[in-house]
Formats: structure tokens, sequence, C-alpha cells
């Protein structure tokens, strides 16, 4: 059976979600992970400080992105996205774990003051990022692979144990700390950071080998443990792996001739990642797991996906525009963290000695008759509420 | 070892205790995230419109509180959203596609949320005054439009309603009657009135505790006022509104009703018990007044109220005592408010002055506590009442739990962790408090929150610090 259109086009929107939060997201374990190796404290400082400086506009978003997967699983594909969190239990509540971890670390390291807590906190962020994307990518593994079942009565061990979903595990950090990596050799440039820009390259190349390794590995063993999504990989998503290698291999180019050009990096590497996700949707199609559960088996009715639509409307048509306003403010550096209250203080206190009268002192007379009114209709309806007949 | 492990995993008091515990903990900070900027936009208001420096300084502190609080709720609302299917496979398999609309939704009025928080919060240096006096105003209406789809959701398990079933799935699906159920409008009404008292009585209670050491400059008693002023206002729209939704229970879910009012048995003149526990049939250390629950059904000591005989034994909700002392505890606290907001207005009303005599304000430096102590107990009857269904009447609880194992080991965690951001959550802005009452700006802008673009570092604001704006013996007193 064919998936209907609604189907195909949540499926899509699920896709490009996940894309988003592999890229966006990715990049945000990834500065964690760079966190990580950076070494003692007085070594790692200087890197320290720009991760924390690139990820702090932004890691808020990343949990909005992983929200709305939640979501999109559970209103348009139910049966799936049940069965997953049950098989799945293990790896999706490490992962969650991890979320938690990295949210304490970061709100509290920003709070803390000596070394010694901060360093903590710090440790707390950056181990954190490597537990959340290996045991997400568990989990796609075992969806791939198709190990996970259509109705589980318990965890699944061997379906997120198996080497594919292992090696996915790995290959998901690789590819975020490769991310990560790239977006950080601009962030370093544009700060003026010549050696931090050198730094971040080299890592970005090592890691931008490790993935590509990772990503061949991983292949492989589809070929044995998933032969349909091997076929279509090699098949109808063939020009997407294509790409994805092409733009994977012109950013290790950039690197290596030292091109660090802001926009073409990121772009670049952002298809890289875009690519490698749609294709593996490609692959499964028309699975949600493979040649177990099908698309259109597993998909809400009509009014759901129509609903999702709404959402993704709604989403383009408020979020974006208000991304593009803080977008536009920041760059234009209206938003600073304030300068300083000294003013407001001195004024404010200035104006408490001398006068006498307390907080509110002068309520206009209109505020005054509106609220009497407010209060006085308000008593009527609930007069008349207790006296009105009933049929009891 | 093994059957204790087995009745662990089957059993789904763990579950519900984890998914308990995190909307327990989650939702004190949904309130400040519904209602928080509605409080800081006031005084900003004030601030703006009368030149009033005190008001403008309370504004600029609050927000910062907001940005932390905001961020913690993002975690434990990611937990939440986790939650729903680790826990609730058989829920969400079932009805995802019907519950899960209002929650996509919420993603948006999130979304926007977490946009504009950042926005108010670094905007207050370069942004012209109303400019960013209006960037505010998203959040307050993505709060309340977000809290609606959330309560929404909720309102549905009780009052199931806009989908088909044939063979046990979900063929079709109404999504305006999955919103706009028949629990919808009461619920969320109580909620987001209750996200306004929680974070006003708890704000109002912070300054209540200054104003108690002394500290009685304006700057403290707009910090009292505000909050409190917008805290009152909602307390007796608060009482209303529960008086209408417990009649509205009683229609539509009469055996919760019954579990919150002890009615056993359905029969006329029924009492109306306050306090108490429920032993074997008999009501112990409990004082009844006759026929006052039928009075307060129908109006009249003969209506008759249905009693939880009405349905066999398993269908009955476990706990009457907690439901009951639960309900009985939020209409306590919901009065206790009430009287406290009745007093200032009051004195407002024939003297034109705060009050801030001792009397007054101890009682409200506990109202905070008492506001989320009331709507933690509000959740309870609604959660434990809906027992032993999660989607009332359709879906048994037993039959959503998850069957992997592993959840008492999650549910330890989940505690261990909570524990952890609440002292970061109510610990953060005490060192906040701390710093600005030591008065060293210098050190103010080296606070970092979790939020915006990078800032430039601390040392970059020039000028000594001034003198603290608190004085020992304070402005002149009122009386």
């Amino acid at each position: 059976m064919r998936p209907s259109p609604d189907t195909i086009g949540v499926a899509a929107i699920l896709i490009t979600v996940i894309a988003a939060y592999a890229l966006f997201g990715g990049a945000d374990f990834g500065g964690g992970i760079w966190d990580l190796l950076a070494g003692s404290a007085e070594r790692g400082k200087a890197p320290r400080e720009l991760i924390d400086e690139a990820i702090t506009p932004v890691w808020e978003a990343n949990h909005v992105w992983l929200v709305f997967i939640l979501v999109l699983m559970w209103t348009a594909f139910p049966p799936a996205f049940a069965a997953i969190m049950t098989a799945l239990f293990v790896p999706l509540s490490l992962s969650l774990l991890g979320i938690v971890l990295r949210g304490v670390g970061f709100a509290f390291r920003h709070t803390a003051e000596r070394l010694r807590m901060q360093q903590l906190t710090g440790a707390l962020f950056a181990a954190a990022s490597l537990i959340t994307p290996f045991f997400m990518g568990t989990a796609v593994g075992a969806v791939a692979t198709g190990q996970v079942p259509v109705h589980p009565v318990g965890n699944v061990l061997a379906a997120w144990t198996s080497p594919t979903a292992i090696l996915t595990g790995f290959l998901f950090v690789a590819a975020c700390a490769y991310v990560s990596a790239v977006f950080l050799v601009p962030e370093a440039r544009q700060r003026g950071h010549r050696d931090l820009t050198r730094y971040f390259a080299l890592r970005a190349t090592a890691a931008g080998v490790l993935t590509g390794a990772l990503a061949g590995g991983t292949f492989a063993e589809l070929s044995v443990s998933s032969p349909h999504v091997f076929a279509r990989l090699t098949g109808v998503a063939l020009p997407l792996v294509a790409i994805s290698i092409a733009a994977g291999i012109a950013v290790l180019g950039m690197l290596w001739m030292r091109w660090y050009h802001a926009l073409g990096l990121r772009v670049t590497a952002a298809i890289a990642v875009a690519a490698v996700v749609w294709g593996w949707g490609l692959a499964q199609y028309p699975y949600l797991f493979p040649t177990s559960l099908s698309l259109a088996a597993g998909s809400a009715p009509k009014a759901s996906l129509v609903g999702e639509f709404v959402v993704a409307g709604l989403a383009v048509l408020l979020v974006a525009p208000g991304f593009a306003l803080l977008y536009f403010l920041q760059q234009r550096r209206m938003l600073t963290a304030a300068e300083t209250d000294a003013g407001l203080r001195l004024a404010a206190q200035i104006e408490q000695a001398p006068r006498g009268q307390p907080a509110l002192a002068q309520a206009p007379i209109g505020a005054r008759i509106a609220t009497a009114l407010v209060l006085a209709l308000l008593a009527i309806r609930a007069i008349r509420n207790v006296f009105s007949p009933r049929d009891r | 070892m093994g059957t204790v492990a087995h009745v662990l995993a089957v059993n789904p008091v763990p579950a519900r205790s984890q998914m308990g515990s995190s909307l327990g903990f989650h939702i004190i900070l949904a309130c400040f995230g519904i209602a928080f900027a509605a409080v800081t936009m006031t005084a900003e208001w004030i601030g703006i419109r009368r030149g009033d420096a005190a008001a403008l300084l309370l504004a600029r502190r609050w927000s910062k509180v907001m940005a932390v609080l905001v961020a913690v709720g993002a975690v434990s609302g990611t937990v939440l959203s986790y939650e729903m299917g680790l826990l609730w496979p058989g829920l969400m398999g079932r009805f995802g596609a019907a519950i899960g609309l209002p929650f996509s939704f919420e993603g948006i009025f999130f979304f926007l949320e977490a946009i504009f928080v950042g926005v108010y919060l670094y905007g207050w240096e370069r942004l012209s005054p109303w400019a960013h006096w209006w960037s505010g105003m998203p959040i307050v209406v993505a709060g309340v439009l977000g809290a609606l789809s959330v309560v929404a959701a909720n309102s549905w398990m009780n009052s199931p309603a806009g989908y088909t079933l044939s063979h046990g799935k979900i063929t079709r699906i109404d999504p305006v009657s999955v919103f706009f159920n028949a629990s919808t409008p009461y619920e969320t009404t109580h909620m987001v009135l209750a996200a306004y008292m929680v974070t006003g009585f708890l704000v109002a209670g912070v300054y209540a505790v200054g104003l108690l050491r002394g500290r009685r400059d304006r700057y403290h008693r707009l910090g009292f006022a505000i909050p409190f002023t917008i805290a009152g206002i909602a307390a007796p729209l608060q009482v209303l509104m529960g008086d209408i939704i417990a009649r509205f229970i009683e229609h539509n879910q009469p055996v919760k009703f019954a579990a919150m009012e002890y009615v056993p048995r359905t029969t006329r003149d029924a009492p109306e018990w306050i306090g108490g526990i429920f032993i074997n049939g008999h009501v112990y250390f409990g004082a009844a007044v006759p026929a006052f629950d039928s009075i307060l059904v129908g109006f009249s000591p003969h209506t008759r109220v249905i009693g939880w005989d009405s349905v066999p034994p398993a269908q009955r909700p476990p706990l009457d005592t907690l439901i009951h002392l639960s309900f009985d505890l939020m209409v306590g606290i919901g009065f206790f408010l009430l009287a406290l907001a009745a007093w200032q207005g009051w004195w407002w009303w024939f003297h034109r002055r705060l009050l801030v005599t001792p009397w007054f304000l101890v009682p409200c430096a506990l109202s905070g506590v008492a506001a989320v102590a009331a709507m933690e107990a509000g959740w309870i009857v609604t959660e434990v009442g809906r027992q032993p269904w999660i989607v009332y009447r359709v879906l048994l609880v037993s039959n959503a739990v998850t069957p992997a194992s592993g959840v008492p080991v999650t549910l330890g965690v989940i505690l261990a962790l909570y524990a952890v951001l609440t002292v970061v959550s109510i610990g953060v802005p005490m060192f906040m408090s701390r710093r600005w009452r030591q008065g060293a700006p210098a050190e103010e802008e080296a606070e970092q929150v979790p939020y915006g673009p990078a800032q430039a570092h601390a040392g970059a604001s020039p000028g000594r610090p001034p003198a603290t704006p608190r004085s020992p013996d304070g402005g002149p007193q009122t009386r």
C-alpha cells in the first residue's frame, strides 16, 4: 500500500526537522566535545571561551528542534513512536540524562564562582555532550536496521547493541565534533583569533576524516544488517549520498587550502549533513521500520497530519520572522548585555528618599472607577449564577 | 528478588511517580514561563510611564531571573516530552494522533517564547523604551497560548473527544473537538490564573521578606506591590472559577468528585467534609457540615450527589484521603490568599497606602509557598482523581504504562537530578539577589544568564560602584 501524500509530506517535514537538529544540535554537542578535549584548565582556556561564546546564543533552540521531533513522531506516527520508546528505553533514557546534565551544567557554570565548581559543571556539560549523541545514534541505528519490533513487550537490548547501531553511535559523535569544529573556524576568525582558527581547522580536518571512515564502516555494515536500506542507499538515494560525500570532501579541501570563507564553509558542511540525513530518510521509504512497519500502516489519521501541516505553516509564519528579528537585532548590535544599572540605582535611591508617599499612591480616578465597575459586574454575575434556576 | 523486580516492572506505580514528580517540578517553572513576563512588563510600564527608576530597576532584574527560570523550564519540559513516550507508550501509540496535536502547537509557542525572552533580556540598552516593552508582549501571549495548548492535552485525558475508534485504532480525528473538549475552558482558565497567582505571590513574598527586614524603600515597596496586585486580582477570580469547576467535575467526572468530597454512596443531603481521614467507610478527625455538599452542588439540600459506589471498585480512584485532603488544602489556601488580597485591597481603598505591618507581611511572605502548595494539591486532585484511567473511561493507566524494565532506576535518577535542578532554580536567583544587595555593578554585569548573544566581559563598565540603595533604617514608614 502506497502511503498517502499527507503521510509523505509529514515524513518530509520530520526528516527536515531531524536534519536541522542534526546540524544545529550537532554543532552544539560538538562544542561540548571539543570543550572536553581541550585539555587542562589553563591550556584549554581560549578554545573553551570561544566555544562558550558561540554556543550561548543558540543552545536553547536545540531543545525546541528535539521537542518538535518528538511531537511530530507521536502525532503523525504514533505506533512507531510507542515502539521506539519501549524497545529503546535504555539508550533514549541515557540520551535524556545527557540532555538534563547538559542543561544543569550550562545554566550553572555561568554562575559558579569558584574555579573548582566551574570545572565540575564544565565537565558535566562536556560529558553530557558525548553521551547524548552517542545514544541517539544507537537508537537511529536500531531503527535503520529494522531491529525495533512493531509490538515490543519490553526493552530490546539487542536492537541498539548491534555492530551497526554502535557504529552509528560513534558516527554521530564524530559528525557532531566535525560540524562543530567547521562552524567554529569562522567564529574564531571573525573574532580575530588566528591561532584558534588553525586550532579548529586542524580538528575539523581530523574529525572529518574520522567521520568519513565511520560512515564508510556503517555503510558496509548496513549491507549485511539492513539490505533494504543498503539497496536504496546505493539506488534511489545514491545522488544524495554522493552530494554528501562531495560536500564533505569540499570542506576538507577548503580547510586544506586555508580558504576560511564563513558562509562557504558553513553551507558546505550543512549540505554534507543534511544530504546524509535525507539520504537515510529516502532509503527507509516506504517504511518507518524497514520492512516491518510501513509508513502507510504507521501513520495517524488524515486530520492529525493536516494538523501537523498547520503547525509547520504557523512555525514558518510566526517563528521564522521571530528568528529573523532576533538575528537582525543581533547583527545591528541592538542586543547587548545591560551595560550597567548604576544610573538606575542612583536614580531609584534619590527618588525614594524625599518622597514620603508609598508606591502607586495616586491611582487615577478612571482606574478606580473601572476597577469598581469590573468588581461590581463580577459580583452581579456571581450572585446571578447562584440563584439561576437549575434542572437538578 | 526476581519477583520484586517483576512487580516493579509491571506495576505502573514507579512510572506514575516519575511522571508525577517531573510534572510537579515543571509546573512551578511553567508558571513563571506563563506569568512572569506580565509581572515584569507591568513594572517596566510603570517605570517608563512615570519615569520611575526603581520600577525600571526591578523590571531589569526580574528579566534576568526570568531567563534562568525559562532555561531550566526548557530542560524539564524536554524531559516531560520524552517521558510521554518512555513511560506511556500505550497512551501515545493509541492516542498520539489526538493528544499530540495540542502539544505540537505548544511547540510553536515555546519557540516564540524562547526567541523573545532573548530579545527582551538583551534589548534593554539599545532598544527604545517602548520598543523594548513591546518586545516582551509576545512572551506574555505565547505563555498563555502555550499553557492553553498543554492544558488542553490534559483536559482531553479527562474529557476525551473528537476521535473515532475502530478495532482499537483511531481512524478519524476532529482536531477542533480535541482542542476544545468539555474540560478545556475550565482547566485552562484555572491553570493560567494559578500561574499568575503562584508567580505573583512568590515574587511578592520575596519583597515582603525584604520589607520585614526593614528595607522599606520605594524599590522594595514596588517590588512587593506590583506582583501582589496582579496575584491579588487573580485570587478572587480563581476562587470563583474553582467553585464553577467543582460543579463541572461533579457533572463530568462524578467519581472524582465523590473522592474529593468523601461521598461513598449516592445520596441526597450529602455532608461537606472538612478535613478527615477515610478508613473503612468512616471519616475520622473530620468536621461535617450537614447537607452542605448537596447545597454546593445544586443549591438545595435535596440535590442528589453521586457516590463512588456508582462504579465497580476497580474503577474507583485510589487514595481517597489524599485526594480529599489535597482538595481541602487547595480550597483552604485559595481562601487564605483571597483574604490577604482583600485585606490589602480594603486598606488601599480607604487609606490609599500600602499596608506594611508585620501582621500582614508575615503571611504575605509565606503566600508564595502556599500558592505553590495549592497548585500542587490541585494537580494531585486532577491526576490522582482520574485514576485508574489515563484517558477517562477509555484507557486504563495499567494498559498505557511501558512494559520496559528499568523505570524504578530512571525514577531514582530523575529524583536526584530534580533535586539538583531545584537547587539551581532557587539558588541562582538567590545568588543574584545577594550580589545585587552588595551593590557592586561590575559584578552584576559579569553575571551571565544562559540566553542571548555573547556578552562583553565584565570590567567594561566604567564608574565606581555607587552607595547601596539599601538604607539601614529605610525610608519613611507608612505606619
